[in-house]
This record gives structure tokens, sequence and C-alpha cells, in this order.
């Protein structure tokens, strides 16, 4: 879907990006993770030409980005900006219309298509008719989500979309992102620095330093497979936290119990990560909770038998 | 004492068509200029944004511009594209250029980065950025730019009348050199109120919720033009003759108001200051004007006088006045004076004002040349005896004749001397005087008759019989109401006088002033 081939971008002498390599899947979900200065923004506005690189090419569906005029580029790859970058002189519903517009899309469809996401991201119509200026910073944060969803690019970039938040909100944001179908369908490239985000909302993470990228691989890969110490160093901050997050239910599935006692306790998909299916008992008043796997494998789990699932994983991974 | 002291509101009712009429041209003079300024400055302003490396020339050159003196400007603008609305408006848009250019250059630059590269992001066009997103957010700046070269224009505006282009400074100018406090409020009050309400108005238009925004930007030009449209140019009358006079002459007795009423004479006139009136005329962009009869241009510029047959200029000596505390303090100072007594006749004196303003000598040697031929020339004795404050007008016969009784004084008696030169106008200069800001000034006893005692007509018919009448009026008056003493004059006689081009003057065969009222009514 996207590919980046050997791409480098220097300012003057300094290697922002050096010699860097990767690819994304349909409707994949990749985080580029790095301390800051490691060239993450940099490369990630080179895939929307907002910066031309100096070595290497990108692209998208097998189409060299070089060869396309830029403004039709941009129309067909959404982007969110960490301070989200609503035009001030603009109500929400310009805001949200700007594409539409670009595009020329009659009124009636702008309208219908901005009412359908203002609902999806739990926004308030009322909210339509004033200026961003009026608005908290979470919600600022999801017109610059609708904004770039409106015409349902296939790529999404973003850039530190939840950076500015704080931690309940960002988190709340997280949970709603995840379950927003109009991402499912979604290629995505997303930076940031925090790694609890990396984890959480990553298909796959690219961990970058000094321009290069030291590590690819899904979240467990770099978790217990780590390249080198900086990766391991990287990850070693709230480490059990991580391991949780990297891990899905469906990885533990061989070593849950069979047994199933149909209880009337919530259900989940086998898909979540094991932090969710954990974070559920908070809410829930129940002392299980139901995994369900290909719409009709069920077991019904407790917390203490996930853990012990987690550690029997664990142990396995470090004897690989 | 004054006939009746008017006051102000008697003034502005008797006025009221003037007043309006100039305010009105002083708004449709600033609106033209700043409108045109807005076509030019705003494109610039974007230009420098997109090229930067221009941004240090352009903001250079309007910053350049902005820093000539208004009168300078103007004065630069005669040779290039004459008299009237032209040049004026020209030298207004000049000013207003600086503050449009660098504040839409700074309110595009201003505009939130990250906003910018939302746009660009969301792929957006140049244009369309510039349009959508750029201006609008930089245009409480751009706003401000304007506002500011409005108030600008408002102020510079007043000088536009000094080369005929009306407006409120033909009161204010008018006033200054009439002596006339209520014409020089009538001009200076509406036009400070003109950039109060303006800046008001501009103010309020920059804060407008970007909700507003959009029909604000749409209303602006409409207002503009509207504004515009209040300066009805004031068009050269064609194959007509066209008169140019100055504020001054446009209020005197002997001057327009007595062309008026004893010769009947009906001339498209335009108000100018003297200072650019001969030129005017040599170029043709005038064809008669009120100068004085020992201006050094009337030769220069070949002009010739018109025969004052009917006697409404009256003849004038000029001579010293001074404070009689002066003369008291510095006892030797009134012999000094005297004694250039008699020693100027009318030719003498225009051509030593030939000599500074044709052939552009200095005033200090003009004088000296003439003191030392006349063998009343004496070295500098350099002695500290208090120090004698002389004045003078703006123009080059008194830069002269201050220049001679500076070299008399310092070389006859022990003071020392200061001069202030360049004192406005009659007022400036008189005000200076009884306020105790100069110890004396050369004035002539027609500007002292009407000018400063503002005489009634009928004291003026009666006085003004011959040369000493007038004098030996005005010597009494001054002494009695201002303790200010006219000292014996020096010769020659300065008095208002009409002039043409002496070629056209023969190809029309006038000589007189009646000739020239033949002529007009014939048309
Ligand atoms: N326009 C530019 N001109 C010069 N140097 C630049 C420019 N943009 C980025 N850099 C440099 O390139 C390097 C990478 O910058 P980049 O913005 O890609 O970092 P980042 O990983 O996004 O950091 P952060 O997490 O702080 O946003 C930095 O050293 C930065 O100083
Ligand atoms: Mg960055």
């Amino acid at each position: 879907m996207i590919k980046v081939d050997k791409v480098s971008k220097y300012f003057g002498g300094v290697k922002a990006v050096d010699g860097v390599s990767f690819e994304v899947g349909e409707q994949e979900n990749l985080i580029l993770l790095g301390t800051s200065g490691c060239g993450k923004t940099t490369t990630l506005k080179m895939i929307n030409r907002l910066i031309e690189p100096t070595k290497g090419s990108i692209y998208i569906h097998g189409k060299n980005i070089m060869e396309q005029q830029p403004e039709i580029l941009r129309r067909g790859i959404g982007y969110v900006l960490q301070n989200n970058g609503l035009f001030p002189h603009y109500t929400v519903a310009q805001n949200i219309a700007v594409v539409p517009n670009l595009l020329k899309w009659d009124k009636q469809k702008t309208e219908k298509r901005t009412a359908e996401l203002m609902e999806k991201l739990h926004l308030d119509a009322s909210y339509l008719n004033i200026y961003p200026n009026e608005l908290s910073g979470g919600q600022q944060q999801r017109i610059g989500l609708a904004r770039a969803l409106v015409s349902d690019p296939p790529v999404l970039l973003m850039d530190e979309p939840f950076g500015a938040l704080d931690n309940v909100t960002r988190s709340k944001i997280h949970a709603e992102f995840k379950a927003l179908d109009e991402l499912k369908r979604k290629t995505i490239i997303m930076v940031t620095h925090d790694v609890q985000e990396a984890f959480e909302l990553g298909d796959r993470i690219c961990l970058m330093d000094k321009g290069k990228i030291v590590q690819s691989g899904t979240p467990a890969q770099l978790l217990f497979n780590p390249v080198n110490d900086f990766v391991k160093d990287f990850l070693k901050h709230q480490r059990l936290q991580l391991e949780f997050k990297a891990i899905k239910l469906i990885d533990l599935w061989e070593l849950l119990p069979e047994l199933n006692k149909e209880a009337k306790a919530s259900s989940f998909e086998a898909g979540i990560n094991l932090w969710e299916a954990l974070e559920s008992f908070k809410f829930n008043n129940g002392e299980t909770i139901n995994i369900s796997k290909d719409q009709n494998q069920i077991k019904t789990v407790s917390f203490e038998q996930l853990m012990t699932a987690f550690y029997q994983y664990k142990n396995h991974q470090a004897h690989e | 004492m004054n006939e009746q002291q008017q006051t102000l509101w008697q003034f502005i009712q008797q006025q009221a068509g003037k007043l309006q009429e100039q305010t009105l041209q002083h708004i449709g003079l600033t609106f033209i200029s700043l409108c045109i300024a807005v076509l030019v400055g705003l494109p610039l302003g974007i230009l420098i944004v997109r090229k930067k490396q221009f941004a240090g020339v352009v903001l250079g050159i309007a910053g350049v511009l902005q820093t000539i003196p208004s009168i300078a400007l103007l004065g630069f603008m005669i040779p290039l594209l004459g008299i009237g609305p032209k040049p004026a408006i020209v030298a207004l848009l000049l000013y207003a250029l600086l503050p449009i250019i660098r504040n839409t250059y700074t309110g595009i630059l201003g505009v939130d980065a990250a906003v910018k590269e939302a746009a660009v992001a969301m792929g957006m066009s140049k244009w369309q950025i510039l349009f959508k997103v750029e201006l609008p957010l930089a245009m409480p700046v751009i706003f401000a730019g304007i506002r500011t070269a409005t108030v600008i224009n408002v102020g510079v505006a007043t000088l536009a009348s000094l080369i005929a282009a009306g407006g409120l400074g033909e009161f204010i100018f008018g006033g200054i050199s009439l002596n006339n406090t209520n014409m020089i409020l009538a001009g200076a009050i509406p036009s400070a109120l003109l950039a109060v309400i303006f800046d008001l108005l501009l103010s309020m238009v920059q804060k407008v919720s970007f909700k507003k925004l959009k029909r604000v930007v749409y209303a602006f030009p409409v207002l503009l033009i509207v504004l515009c449209l209040f300066y009805i140019i004031p068009a050269k009358s064609e194959g007509r003759l066209t008169a140019g006079f100055t504020p001054e002459f446009m209020g005197r007795q002997d001057g327009d108001l007595g062309l008026r009423s004893k010769y009947g004479l009906k001339i498209h006139t335009i108000v100018i200051s003297d200072a650019v009136m001969y030129k005017a005329a040599f170029e043709k962009h005038l064809d008669v004007i009120s100068g004085y009869s020992t201006d050094g241009r009337l030769k220069a510029y070949d002009l010739v006088v018109l025969d004052d047959d009917k006697h409404i200029f009256p003849p004038y000596y000029a001579a010293p006045i001074v404070r009689d505390d002066a003369l008291k303090k510095f006892p030797d100072l009134e012999p000094t004076l005297n004694l250039l007594s008699g020693k100027i006749n009318d030719s003498v004196m225009t051509v030593l004002n030939y000599r500074t303003d044709y052939l552009h000598q200095s005033p200090e040697r003009v004088a000296k040349d003439f003191l030392v031929a006349n063998k009343l020339w004496r070295p500098e004795r350099g002695g500290n005896d208090g120090i004698v404050r002389i004045g003078s007008k703006i123009f080059g016969e008194q830069y002269i004749l201050a220049n001679m009784y500076s070299m008399l004084i310092k070389g006859y008696t022990d003071h020392e001397v200061s001069t202030k030169t360049g004192l406005g106008g009659t007022k400036i200069c008189f005000d200076a005087l009884t306020n105790n800001q100069i110890d004396f000034y050369p004035e002539y006893t027609g500007t002292g008759l009407l000018a400063i005692l503002q005489a009634s007509p009928k004291t003026v018919n009666e006085v003004t019989v011959n040369r000493d009448s007038t004098y030996n009026y005005v010597q009494r008056q001054f002494e009695s109401r201002y303790q200010i003493k006219w000292l014996k004059p020096i010769g020659f006689n300065n008095a208002y006088a009409l002039m043409m081009r002496q070629q056209q003057a023969r190809k029309l065969g006038i000589k007189t002033i009646s000739n020239l009222k033949q002529f007009l009514d014939k048309k």
C-alpha cells in the first residue's frame, strides 16, 4: 500500500532522516516511535510532500508520489496535526467541509457526511456553527480528525494527534479511536513519542533513532525480541503494562482453560489485548468474562486464569 | 479695538458652504489616495511574502518615502504632475504605502504555521491558501495598517491645499496667514475630528469577529469608493483662465474680496501656496496669480504685473516692528535698525529677491554684498551684551532682511544675535513677537492694517489714501494696542499684484485688471 524506499532528508548538514525504508500494508496501523528530534515528523511529511526528500522514493498504491501533482495527492491523504491546525476563522462545519469543497462535492452530500462523522465522533451537532476556539482541546482534536476523515481517504497520516491532551482524555480518545469503524478501513501512519500509545494503537511499530529505523515489528516482537540495548532500554519503563498491551487474547487462546460456563458475563473479541481484558474487570461486577473467537468459540475466564496464561506465555517466549 | 469679535460658531455658520466643500474634498483626497495605496500596497505586501529576497528593498523604499517631509514631497511632485489633485493624491498615496505593505507582510507571515501547514496538507493550491487562509487571518493586522495610513493621510491632506488640491488646509493656512484664529480652528477641528472618527471606525472594523469578517471584507471596498466620490476633482475648465491665489489673498480686502467688489472680477480660482504659485504660472498650470510686487520670481519667470487701475492694492511700506521693552533693553537697537531705512527701493528689492529666488544665492551673501556696496558693512565686534532675537517669515525677502539686520547688529553693537527665520505666516510671526519669543521682525503696513489690526472696510478706505497715512495709522494702533513700535520704513513698497505670463498677456491684450475682467466677461 505505502512503500518508503531508502528515503533521506538533509537539512543543510543535519541528517534529519537517513536512509529509512518501510512498508505499510492495506488497513494496517503503523506507528513511528522515537525520542524528540529523531526524524519522525520529517518522515511523515515526506509522504504527503509537505517536505521533499533529498534521496529515495515513496510509493502509494505502487505509484511514485513525485509523479503526482501535490495538491491532488494531498486531497487523497488525511492529515491530522498535533495542535490540530483548525482554521480559526472557519466554523466547525466549514472546517470539516474544506476538503469536500476542494473536491467540489455538492452541499447536501457534505452536510450528510458531516452529520454522520459528528455522530461517530460523539460530537454534538450544535457545535457545527461555533468556532474552534470555543471548544475544548479534546473536542478540537476530534474535529481535526473529522476534517481528515470526511472525504474518506484511504490513507491517514497523524502527527502526535493526541500529544496535547491530558491522560484521562487521551485514554478515552484512544478507546474511541480503536472502536471507530472508519479507521479500521484505513491505512494509518501515526507518529508518537509515547510508548504506551504506540503499543495500544499500533499493529506495527518502527522505532527510530537519529534519523534511522532501529527496529520495526509488532509490539510483541519489539518487546520480547529487541534487536539491541537501545530498543530494550526504550521499552523498559512500565514494562509490565507494555507486555499486557503487546499480548492479545488470541495469543493466549491455547493457554486458557476449556471450561465453558456460559455465564451471563460481558463478552469480548479475542482480538483485544490483555490490558483491555484486565481493565474490563475493573468496570464489570462479574468474576469472569466471555471471550469469543471466530464468532463461534467462546471461553469464559477469570482474572486469575488470564494472569496464569500470561505468565505461561512469557515463559514460553523467553525460551524461544 | 477689533470691529467686532466674531465667535468660532458664527464663522462656521457664515462659511458653512465652504466648510462642507472642504471637508468633502478632504475626505475624498484621503480616501482616493488610500484606495490606490491599498490596491498597490496589498499586492506588493503579498509579493514580498512570496519572494522574500525583495522584502528588504520594497520595505526600504517605502520607508524612505515616509521620511521625506510632506511639504518637500509635494514640491517634488509639481514638476512631474503639475498642481492640483493629481500630485496631492500621489504624494498621499506614497505616504500611505509603508504601513499597508508592512502590515500585509507581517500579517501574512504571522499566520500560525500549523494552520498554514494544515491548509497545504489538505490540498489547497497557493492561491486558495492566500485567499481562504492567509488573507482572512492576516486581516486584523492589515486593517491596522490601513488605519494607520488613514490617520496619516487625514493629517497630510491638510497640506494638499498648498498645491491647489483643496481640503481643510485652505482654512488652516488661510487662517495662519490672515491671523484669523476662527478660520484656523474651522479647518483644524474638523480635520482632527475626521482623524479620530476614521480611526475609531476602522478600529471597530479591526475587531469584528470572523463571523462578520466576510461581510466587512465586501462592504469595505464599496465604502471606500463611496468616500472617494466625495472628491469631485476640480478640473481645469477648458479654454478659460485659471487663477491661483494664496489663502491669505483669498481673505483680504486688498485681495480677492476687493477684486470681486471693486472690479466684479469672476474667475475660476484655486487656492495655492505662494511657494509654488509662480512656478505653476510659469508652467502654464495657472494663468493669473496673486504675487508680491517685489518678488524676484516675477523677473525669473517672465511674468508681468497687471495695472491696478481701480486701486484696490494700496501701496505699503516695509519696516521692522520691535517690542517696546526690547527697545528699552537695547537702547542702541533702534538707530542700528534705522541704518537701513530709505536704502532699498522697489527695483533694488526685486533684484535682491531675484538673486536668492532664482539664482539661488544664499540670503546671507546677498545681504552682505548689499551692505558692502552701500558702505554699511562692518566686521563683527564679537560682543556679548545680551542676545537680540530676530524673526522672519518664510520667504526670501524676509530672509535677506533678517540677515542684513543680523550683520548690522553684530557690526554696530555689542549684542549677540539669534535668528528665528522661517516662521510660517503672519500669525505665527506676530504671535512670536507678542509672546516675547523674538524681539523684532520686518512687517508690511498693509499686513499690519488688514491681517493684524483687522480694520473694517470703512477704516481701510479712510487710511489707505496714501502710504504715509497708512503707516501713521498702523504705527499709532500698534503702539497703543500691543506696545510694539514701527521703525522707519525701509523704503520699498511691497504690495499685492495680479500677474500673468508676459506672452499670454500680450497675446490677449490684457494690460490692466479691468482688461482682464472685460476679457473674462466676453467669454
Ligand atoms: N525545516 C528544518 N530545517 C532544519 N532542520 C530541521 C527542519 N525540520 C526538522 N529539522 C531537524 O531535523 C531533525 C528531525 O526533526 P523532526 O521534526 O523530524 O523530529 P521529530 O522526531 O518529529 O521530533 P519531535 O518528537 O520533537 O517532534 C531535528 O534535528 C530537527 O532539528
Ligand atoms: Mg515531530
